[in-house]
Formats: structure tokens, sequence, C-alpha cells
């Protein structure tokens, strides 16, 4: 621990540390991605409990019932990590988020804890169906991502939890998915909207669907409407023609700089079925 | 704490607070100013170091963080000039560096992906390279170098009298790939203060402060309007129309109000609630129309009606002629609010000499920064002294001041040095813009596609302060009818004041944005009557002989129709590949559009002179003393090269000094495209200047060849050798000026207003998706007069840099106050973005210049929005009249056309 006159910085190296230690109220300090950007010309006073050194939040694993993401797992070594296909849509979404020098800093679960509309991890583990492992000192649980994220820059966790690890769920069946961005430039760019699909798939058949869309409200959302019309679809040219518009009305899209929320309804559609087109292919 | 980490190989201790970050420790602690500061935000990548091997943003890592790793900088890659890592030479030989800010991240960047991939393709050099912004290069020579690495080719070193023309590196380029150069954030002693403005968080508000005791007890100072000895700046002498700290009022958001004074930490502690500033908001005055209004509340009381100032040309009888026209075409045009970018923010320190100031700092303008800050201060201009750093991108920005009068003040009051940096978002709040425009244009031509009559009526918004207002007034009535020969011509210009950020210089001082307009124009009178849109701007071309709208003859050197013909094939070609993509897709379009331009170099109708030495010492050394500022676009080595040959030694035995006032003569701004043509002939004058004296003293015949060996000057004179030993005698100094010659314009904007003129066409493909209405430019080809390239390596890196900033105008660029003030609000061009670009050097020499060069700095950037529209619209069947053409503003106008019904 160091202590100045301003602030403390904890770097722990075991779990049940940085869990004390969020007994006092302390900014968690993973990929300093969305840290640094938001402390740009001032002094920073708060406390600081830096999780990058804690072992248990680090790696992927698997085992029988699924794939566990560390914490701080970067994007860069999910990227490098060895995967089955369900995994290309976020594999993909890894490489649109910043440049290099952000996907080599920046951890999944600070994409997730940051809550931005436009965080380009969380559709996709959305359609992943992720939960998230979060203790506090004594308590652990585990939470569904949608529940996790509540709004615009708001969780769930409590002001002494950690997220510890994603969690992903083996599917039933052979998997794909995919993932599109939509930006007004290439590399380092916020998205417009984006769009993550998971199908699930028996005998050249949808068994089971699921797509997410971000940028397009408060907190990136699943479409069981649509995910309930792709169920038992042939696996050919012809599913993207399944979409409607009316299975986008659950989204609440913002008029902004980046776009309209005319635009982005829009637009969202044309990337489901783009990204559907990519899976049945 | 300490941490302990490994620094470029070697094992080393830092102790401070471990919250602090990597770019801030290597920076202020360690002492390798290598590594740049562009945003503190992770957006730009200047700070790009290795960490364990991986790229890593520095101002994004904690040192708490670094413990036990490996950390490599810039300087890791060399040492020195002899021995440049293969990836510095690289980017040193291609004129990959242009202000270099950037490159020390973008080594860094690729020499990560170069650990890995020993020869990558063009993908993973994008790939790896897509999170450094560069804003002068357009990074078409960046990802050349990164891809010829270890291809390098010979060394180019241009024997005596071959230096013009040749593609010579960089003089001052070593320094930039090693991370050497020093910026304007990059000297600040350690026992500098250090300077944070608090700034206005309204556009328009009234305000009085409090009590600022508590606060000065904390600091070394706490500066306010009261302290200013003549508060107001302003480019021309007789507007001073901006507070250097504002008394009672601010009219933008963004401006400064007061500026705290003391240790770097103490400045930074201090919040924006401790200020006492109570304020009371009003309405703002946001854009033409609100400033225009009848009942328009006044931005500046004594500026009735919110005019700055308005004026055009009138020739023949343009509304008149219209009726005879075969065809006619007219648009409403806008553009927005377009911010500078460049990768270093605002910086500099200044220190008091005895009865004298001492500035560092970055600056396009060491001349005029002296005579400001003189007056702000009440002192006598020879008592100020600027010294320009190493300027991290300009691009008219850095013509105003930002920094200098805040440190000039505090180390004036103090007696100590005194540093200002300002932030990313702060550089963005409180610098110029480009003008936000709408431009009303009406064009007609008779049945054969000759131009009859031109109507165009531009007015901006100015923003709060005068800036270089009446500069962009006057110039774009002189360009708006295009680079045409139009008889019946009235142009119109007119800035508004309003409460918008001041817009000032911004490479093409309006002309950019009339361009927009006189090509769509173009475009839509060619197909009016079914002429090829590349055939109908040849047809109307200006060319020597021809007469201008403000009556003067052309003499020489406009070469827009060699341009064009150098299009041709490309043209023709490119039309026939995007039909044929067309003719296998539905949902993306390809299209083909051409833009043109013409720019006059220097001043509009205004002396601008320039003043250039060069000194052979006792010792044998050729020295040019420039005060032309290098802001990236190479004029340190075009100067250097243009006085090797003028004088008749390699390039290599002349010497440089620059900037410095005390050391170097006006040679006026690093603006208006002006320092090759004007600065250039100054520097070949005081170079012939020397040899005169040189072959006087040695009474030998003006072909005769100088062989400088030391101290000895071996003059060979036919047959004749004779040799001078310069030790025994003085120094000579050679001089030069040159001044273009240009008249007033009358009331009716007749004159000449330029000595000479750069023209321009370049092509665009584009390709549109047409249901996400986004924008690829796949290819740009640009063809430019730039009467003589002195330097083609260092008129490509103009071109392309200049093309890059044109596309941002075109697709993404806009500043709004308050929601687009940082680098990823704002989005500039990545490596992504940047096509390919070829250029094509059209030479019609211009006998004015040095060697018959003209200018290239702004021309660059002025057709590509036009060619990329046209390609737009060529693609689509959709004209955008407003830029930028955002994927939304796009789709929305392809749905509103029913062209193409999703």
């Amino acid at each position: 621990m160091y202590t100045n006159d301003m602030a403390a910085y904890l770097r722990p190296h075991r779990l049940d540390e940085a869990l004390n230690a969020l007994a006092r109220p302390h900014t968690v300090l993973a990929g300093g991605t969305d840290f640094y950007p938001a402390r740009v010309g001032r002094a920073i006073t708060e406390d600081v409990l830096d999780v990058g050194a804690i072992a248990e939040l680090r790696g992927i694993s698997a085992d029988a019932g699924g794939w566990r993401l560390g914490a701080t797992t970067t994007w860069n070594e999910l990227v490098e990590a060895d995967l089955p296909p369900l995994f290309d849509g976020l594999k993909q979404a890894a490489r649109e988020i910043g440049g290099r020098q952000i996907q080599n800093a920046g951890t999944l679960a600070g994409n997730l804890c940051n809550a931005s509309p436009a965080a380009d991890g969380v559709p996709c583990l959305l359609a992943l169906g992720a939960e998230i492992d979060v203790a506090s000192h004594g308590s652990r649980r585990r939470v569904p991502l949608r529940r996790l994220i509540t709004g615009v820059r708001r969780t769930s966790l409590a002001a002494d939890e950690l997220v510890l690890a994603i969690r992903v769920p083996r599917p039933r069946h052979e998997a794909r998915s995919g993932f599109l961005k939509l930006g007004a430039r290439r590399y380092l760019v916020i998205s417009i909207a984006m769009v993550a699909a998971t199908l699930e798939v028996v005998d050249g058949r949808v068994a089971s669907a699921a797509i997410a869309v971000g940028a397009c409200s408060p907190v990136a959302e699943r479409l069981p409407a649509l995910e309930a019309a792709l169920a038992g679809a042939t696996i050919d040219s012809r599913l993207p023609d399944l979409v409607e518009p009316a299975h986008l009305a659950s989204l609440a899209p913002i008029d902004d700089m980046r776009g309209s929320a005319a635009y982005r309804l829009d637009a969202a559609l044309v990337l489901i079925r783009r990204v559907l087109a990519r899976l049945a292919t | 704490m300490k941490v302990a980490f490994t620094l470029n190989g070697r094992p080393t201790d830092w102790t401070g607070a471990p919250v602090t970050r990597l770019a801030s420790a290597l920076r202020d602690d360690l002492g390798l100013t290598g590594t740049k500061v562009g945003c503190d935000a992770g957006d730009c990548g200047a700070c790009t170091v290795l960490v364990d091997g991986r790229q890593h943003c520095a101002c994004l890592l904690a040192m708490g963080q670094v413990e036990g790793r490996a950390v490599e900088t810039v300087e890791s890659l060399a040492g020195h000039a002899a021995a440049l890592g293969a990836l510095q030479a690289s980017f040193l030989s291609h004129g990959a560096a242009q202000c270099g800010i950037c490159t020390p991240g973008m080594l860094m960047a690729a020499e990560e992906l170069l650990r890995r991939v020993g020869r990558p393709s063009r993908g993973e050099v994008e790939d790896a390279l897509g999170g450094v912004l560069c804003r002068c290069t357009g990074y078409a020579k960046i990802v050349d170098a990164v891809m010829a690495v270890g291809n390098a080719g010979a060394d180019v070193t241009p024997a005596a009298g071959a230096a013009v023309g040749a593609r010579l590196a960089r003089v001052d380029g070593v320094a930039k790939v090693t991370g050497d150069d020093r910026f304007g954030a990059d000297g600040i002693p350690a026992d500098a203060l250090w300077i944070r403005v608090v700034r206005a968080p309204h556009a328009r508000a009234r305000f009085v402060l409090g009590d600022l005791a508590p606060l000065r007890a904390r600091l070394a100072a706490v500066l306010t309007a009261a302290d200013v000895p003549f508060n107001g700046f302003g480019i021309y002498p007789e507007i001073k129309d901006q507070p250097v700290l504002a008394d009672g009022v601010v009219r933008y958001r963004g401006e400064a109000v007061v500026a705290l004074v003391g240790t770097r930490h103490g400045v930074l502690a201090v919040r924006d609630d401790e200020v006492p500033i109570a304020w009371t908001v009003e309405p703002p005055v946001i854009g033409i129309d609100a400033a225009t209004a009848p009942e328009a509340a006044l931005v500046q009381a004594d500026k009735p009606a919110n005019l700055l100032l308005d004026g055009g040309v009138r020739r023949g009888d343009a509304s008149g002629s219209f009726a005879g026209c075969a065809a006619v075409a007219e648009g409403v045009f806008e553009t927005a609010f377009v911010e500078h970018a460049y990768i270093e923010p605002e910086a500099g320190w200044a220190q008091r000499v005895g009865d004298r100031l001492e500035i560092h700092v970055t600056t396009q303008t060491p001349y005029m920064d002296r005579d400001e800050v003189a007056n702000v201060m009440r002192l006598r201009p020879e008592a100020v002294r600027i010294v320009p750093t190493a300027c991290g991108g300009g691009f008219g920005g850095k013509l105003d001041l930002s920094v200098h009068p805040l440190i000039a003040l505090a180390a004036w009051t103090l007696g100590r040095p005194v540093a200002c940096v300002y932030t990313r978002p702060e550089s963005m709040a409180a610098s110029t813009k480009r003008h936000p425009a709408r431009i009303a244009a009406r064009f007609g031509c008779d049945g054969d596609g000759k131009l009859v009559a031109c109507e165009v009526t531009a007015t901006f918004d100015t923003g709060a302060y005068a800036s270089w207002g009446p500069t962009v007034a006057n110039r774009v009535p002189v360009h708006a009818m295009g680079p045409y020969a139009v008889p019946n011509v009235r142009t119109w210009g007119a800035a508004y004041f309003t409460n918008g950020p001041p817009a000032g210089a911004f490479r093409g001082f309006g002309v950019p944005q009339a361009a927009i307009a006189h090509e769509a124009m173009m475009d839509e009178l060619a197909d009016a009557l079914a002429i090829d849109r590349l055939e109908f701007r040849h047809r109307n071309a200006l060319r020597a002989g021809d007469t201008t709208a403000t009556g003067q003859t052309l003499a020489h050197s406009a070469g827009l129709a060699q341009c064009l013909d150098a299009l041709r094939p490309q043209w023709q070609l490119a039309q026939a590949e995007a039909a044929a993509f067309n003719a296998t897709q539905d949902l993306r379009r390809r299209g083909v559009g051409i833009g043109c331009m013409w720019y006059g170099i220097g001043n509009t109708s205004m002396s601008n002179p320039s003043r250039m030495r060069v000194g052979l010492s006792p010792a044998g050394t050729v020295t040019l003393y420039s005060g032309a500022v290098d802001v990236g676009q190479g004029s340190n080595t075009i100067m250097t090269q243009i006085v090797a040959d003028a004088l008749g030694v390699p390039v290599g035995q002349v010497a440089l000094v620059a900037g410095d006032t005390d050391l170097t003569a006006d040679a006026g701004k690093t603006s208006a495209s002006r320092q090759t043509f004007v600065s250039g002939m100054a520097a070949e004058r005081a170079a012939r200047d020397l040899r005169r004296q040189i072959l006087r003293q040695a009474n030998a015949g003006p072909d005769a060849r100088l062989v400088l060996d030391g101290s000895r000057l071996v003059i060979h004179d036919g047959d004749d050798i004779r040799t001078l030993d310069l030790a025994g005698g003085d120094s000579l100094m050679g001089e030069g000026t040159f001044d273009p010659p240009t008249t007033p314009l009358d009331a009716d904007g007749q004159g000449v207003p330029y000595a000479t003129y750069a023209f321009a066409a370049q092509l665009a493909t584009v390709e549109v998706d047409l249901e996400l209405g986004t924008v690829k430019v796949l290819r740009i080809v640009a063809a430019h007069d730039v009467g003589k390239a002195i330097n083609p390596t260092l008129v490509e890196g103009q071109i392309q840099g200049g093309v890059a900033q044109g596309l941002g105008l075109a697709l993404m660029e806009e500043y709004l106050p308050g929601r687009t003030e940082n680098l990823h609000d704002y989005l500039i061009p990545t490596v992504g973005d940047v096509p390919e670009i070829e250029c094509i050097l059209i030479e019609d020499r211009e006998p004015l210049g040095p060697s018959g060069a003209k200018g290239v700095g702004e021309p660059g950037l002025v057709p590509t929005a036009p060619a990329i529209l046209g390609a737009i619209q060529h693609a689509t069947g959709v004209r955008m009249r407003r830029v930028p053409v955002l994927p939304h503003r796009l789709r929305e106008a392809i749905v509103a056309s029913g062209e193409k019904p999703m």
C-alpha cells in the first residue's frame, strides 16, 4: 500500500486483500483505458484499488459447464486465446475496440463496469448468455450480464463488490457467432450501432439464436422476438429475410452527433441482416 | 512508492505516487521526452511505448502497474544519426515524419508489429498503426516507410548545384525520428511554475469574481483581467478585440477567465468550483442565422449587426447575364466548425531576463508573437524574444496567441520561469476553428460549356473574436468563382460574430469551403450539357494570358489545364472501373469525382515580406539564418536546398539557425502557403548576395565554382584557381528580401491580390454503402501545379496531408462546443480512412519564385472535399450540400432522393 498526501493506491496480489480493502470506497483500476481519460488535466485524489496484480482475476479457462474469462483478461489476450467459433464474434469486437494500445490494456470486466451504452463487448457477451461472478468480502454471487448493467454508466455492483470473472455457458449444440460495428471512421471509433449474434446449429437449422444490439438503448439489449422468429429456421441465404423492423421495437436509440435515432434503428436492422448473412455462409 | 522496472533495457527505480501516468513519469521524472503527450486519454497514441513488447498508451498506465515490467520508448531505438535503427532510417528517407510529434508513437507501434511479422502486409500495418493519429502526413509515407524497412534506398546526397529538385531527407529529420526534437512541452525548466487556466463553461455570460485571497494564499499568483497591462490581442493592428483574460463578460465557451499560477501539482489540485466566479448566463448567439436576425443580441457591443466585415469582387454584369445562359446551376452549401487537431497541444514557457522577456513556445509566427506579446505587456517589441520550439502541427491554429501572453505576464510579474501546457480538451475549446460557412452559388454557361456568369455569396460564422476573420472574408471572394475564366462575376464575403469559438486561420482561409460550392456547380453545369465533368473544367480552366475576375492578367504559371490533362487517363479508367463494379452490386455503389482549385500565394493585397540572411564564418561555416518556422511542412529543408544551390555549395555544408527572433530576421508567418515562394526567394537572394561578395573578394566571374574546405574557400574560375583563407577575415553576411508584388483591391475588388497562384485538380474514387450511408474513399489522384518541386518528397507529403484533412472535412469533422472537445468525439481520419494517394507534380514555372517554385501548403486540402462530394453524387445520385457527410446524413438523403429505395 502507498499513501501520499492525497490518496491511497492499493495493488494487492490476493483477492481477499482487495475485497477487504473495498470496505472503504475505492475506485477500481484495471486497464486504465476509462479511468485516465476521465481525469485529464486534474489531480487524481481518490483512493484507487488496482486489481491488475490479482492472479485469480486473470486468464481464460474452460470446464464442462463452459468458459471462465477472468475479469482482467485484456482484449488482446482474448483474441490470442485458443477458443471455439462460439467466440468469433467476441474476438471480432475485441479488434474493434480502440486501437491496439487499448486492446493490449483494456479489460473485459472494465468494459462491462464502465457501463457505456456503446461498450463493444456487451452485445457479444449478452449474445453468449454471459453471467458475471461477483464477490465482496464474505459473499459471492453470479448475476446475468443484463442484470449487472442497469443503465447509462450504472451497474448493480455494490461499492464493496468486485467482478471476478465472466462465465460463458457451453452451448448445447455447435455454435457460431459474429459481430458488426458501425462507426464514422476506421479504428478508434465509438459505435453508432453494433450487433452481435450467436447461432446454435443442428442439422442446418437454427436450434437457438441470441441477437443483441448495442448503442441503440441505454444498455445493450437482446431481441427475444427476433430470436424466436429465427428458431428453427433453415440456415441459408434467406435467413436475413426473417428479420423485421418490429423485432427491434424494444430498442430506444437517441439522437446525437453520431446519428439520429431513426438512423440507428435503420442501421441496426441492416447490421443484423448482414451478420446473419455472414453466419449463414 | 518505489517502482522498479526495466526501462530501455536498464533496471530503473522510480519513486512517486503510483497513480502517476507512465507518460508523465517518463517525461517529467526520467527525462525521456521522446514520448509525447497529445491527449492523456488514449485517443491519439502519441505516447505509445512498448510494455513487455506490446504497444501501450503511456498515458493510460499507472506507474504502480509498471512494477517489474519492461518499458521501451523511442529513445531505445537508436542514440544518434550514425546508428539510426532500420525503422527510423526508413521513416527519415521516406519523409514519414513531418512535424514529428506523432513519430515516436508511430515508430513504437510499428516496432511491435515488426518484431512479430517480418514482412507485414498493408492491412497488418494499418491494424498496428490504427491507434496513432497523424495530422500532417495523411499516413501514406508512414505506411510506405514501415513496409519498406530493410529496403532503404541510398541516402540522397546531391552535389553542389543539384539540391533543388532532390528528394533530400529533412535536414531536421534525425531529431524527429530519435525523439530528440524539443516541442513546446519538452524543454520546460524543472523549477518553472505552471499555469492552469480557468475557462468559461458558458458561451455567453457575465461574471463577477469573488474573493480570490484564499486561492492566492495557496498559489504563487491568481491572474485576472485587472493584471493584464493591455488586455486585448488580435491579428489586425486595429482589431485587438480578444481579451487575454475575460473582463466581466465571456463570449464563447472555453474563453480564458482566470490564470492560476503555482506548482504544477498545486494548480492541478485546484478544482474549478473552488474558484469563486458568479455567473449570469445569457442566451448565446449561435450560428449565422442567430447572428443576422433583426433583433440579435450583439456579441461585441461596438460591432453593429454583429458584422465583422464584408466585401467582394465585381466584374462585368453577373446578374444580367444568367438570362442568356444555356444552363444555370445554383445551390447553397454549408460547412461546420473544424478543429485543427494538431497532435501537439499549445505549450510553452517564459522567463524574464533582465528587462526582457524570453518566450519558448510552439508557434507558426515568431515575429507576430513578439509584437503581440509586447503590445499586451506594454513593452517595446525588442524587449521580447520569441524562441520557437519544434512545432507539432499548426495548420493555421498556431498563428494566434495561446499560452504566450499568460506565461509572459506571469514570468514578468513573478520573476520565475512559468510554463503552460494546454490539455487536449482545453486546446480544443480555447483555440480557433475553421469558419463555418454558408455559400450561396449560382453559375451559368453558354451552349459550348463556357462559363458566362457567377454569383457567390459566402457568409461566415467568425465566432466571438475577429482573429483571422477578415483574411477569410477577403480571400474568399477572390477565389469563389474557382480556377476558371468567368467574364461576369459578383462574389461577396461577409463574416458575422457569434458566441461560437473564434474562427481563425485554417489551411485554406475559407477557400476549401468555397470550393465545395463552385465545384458542385461545375458538375451540375457539365451534367446539364452532357459534357464530361473533367472536360468541362478543362474548357474553362484559367490559363496563362487569361484575366481573372479581379482584372489581373496571369502572365505565367497557370497549370490547371496541365493538371487535368494529367488526370484524364485515370479519370476515364476510374469511371469505367466504377461502372463495372456497380454492374455487379446492389448495395454498394462506386463513384468518381473531380475537384479543382486555385490558391493565391501569400497575403491578399498586403505586403508580406521575408528577410533572410546567409553567413560565412571565418571557420568556413555557411549558416542560413531563417526566421521561417518549419511546422512540419519542410521549410527548413527547402530553404537549405535553395541556399545551397544559389551559393554553389553542397547542401550538407549549409547549417541552419531557425526561428529565434534574436538570431534571425523576420520571414513572416508560416501561412498562406507562402514560405517556399516568399521566404524561399529571400533565401535565394541572400545566398546570391553572399556569393557575389565572395566572388568580388576573389575577383572571380559569376560562373566560378566554390569549394569550401574548412576555412579555405577555393574558387575555380575557368582554369583559374584562387584560394580565400577565411580564418583571418571577417564573417561575410548575405541578405535577401522578397515581398511579392501585389496591389490593393478597389471597391469592386479589382487589382492584383496575389503575385502568383497554385493550381490543382484531384480525382476521388469512393464506395458508398447505400444501406448504411457510409463512404469509403478508395483512391485519390492529386495533380498539382507547384511551379517547381524544390523537394518532391516534401511536396508529396504536403499534398497527402492536405488530402487527409480534406477527407476529414468532407466526411467526419464537426466541432461542437461542449460535445466534441476531445479526440474520440471529434473524429479525424485514422490510417484506415486515408486511401492510397497518388501525386502528380506539374511544374509550370513561376518566374517570380525560387527556381520557379510556388507554394503547396494549403492547396492539397482544397480540392479533396469537392472531389469526394462529386464522387458520392456520381455513386448515389445525391448531391450533399452540407459537410461533414456523416453516415446518417447521407443515408437520410439517399432515402429522401428515392433513387434507391431500401
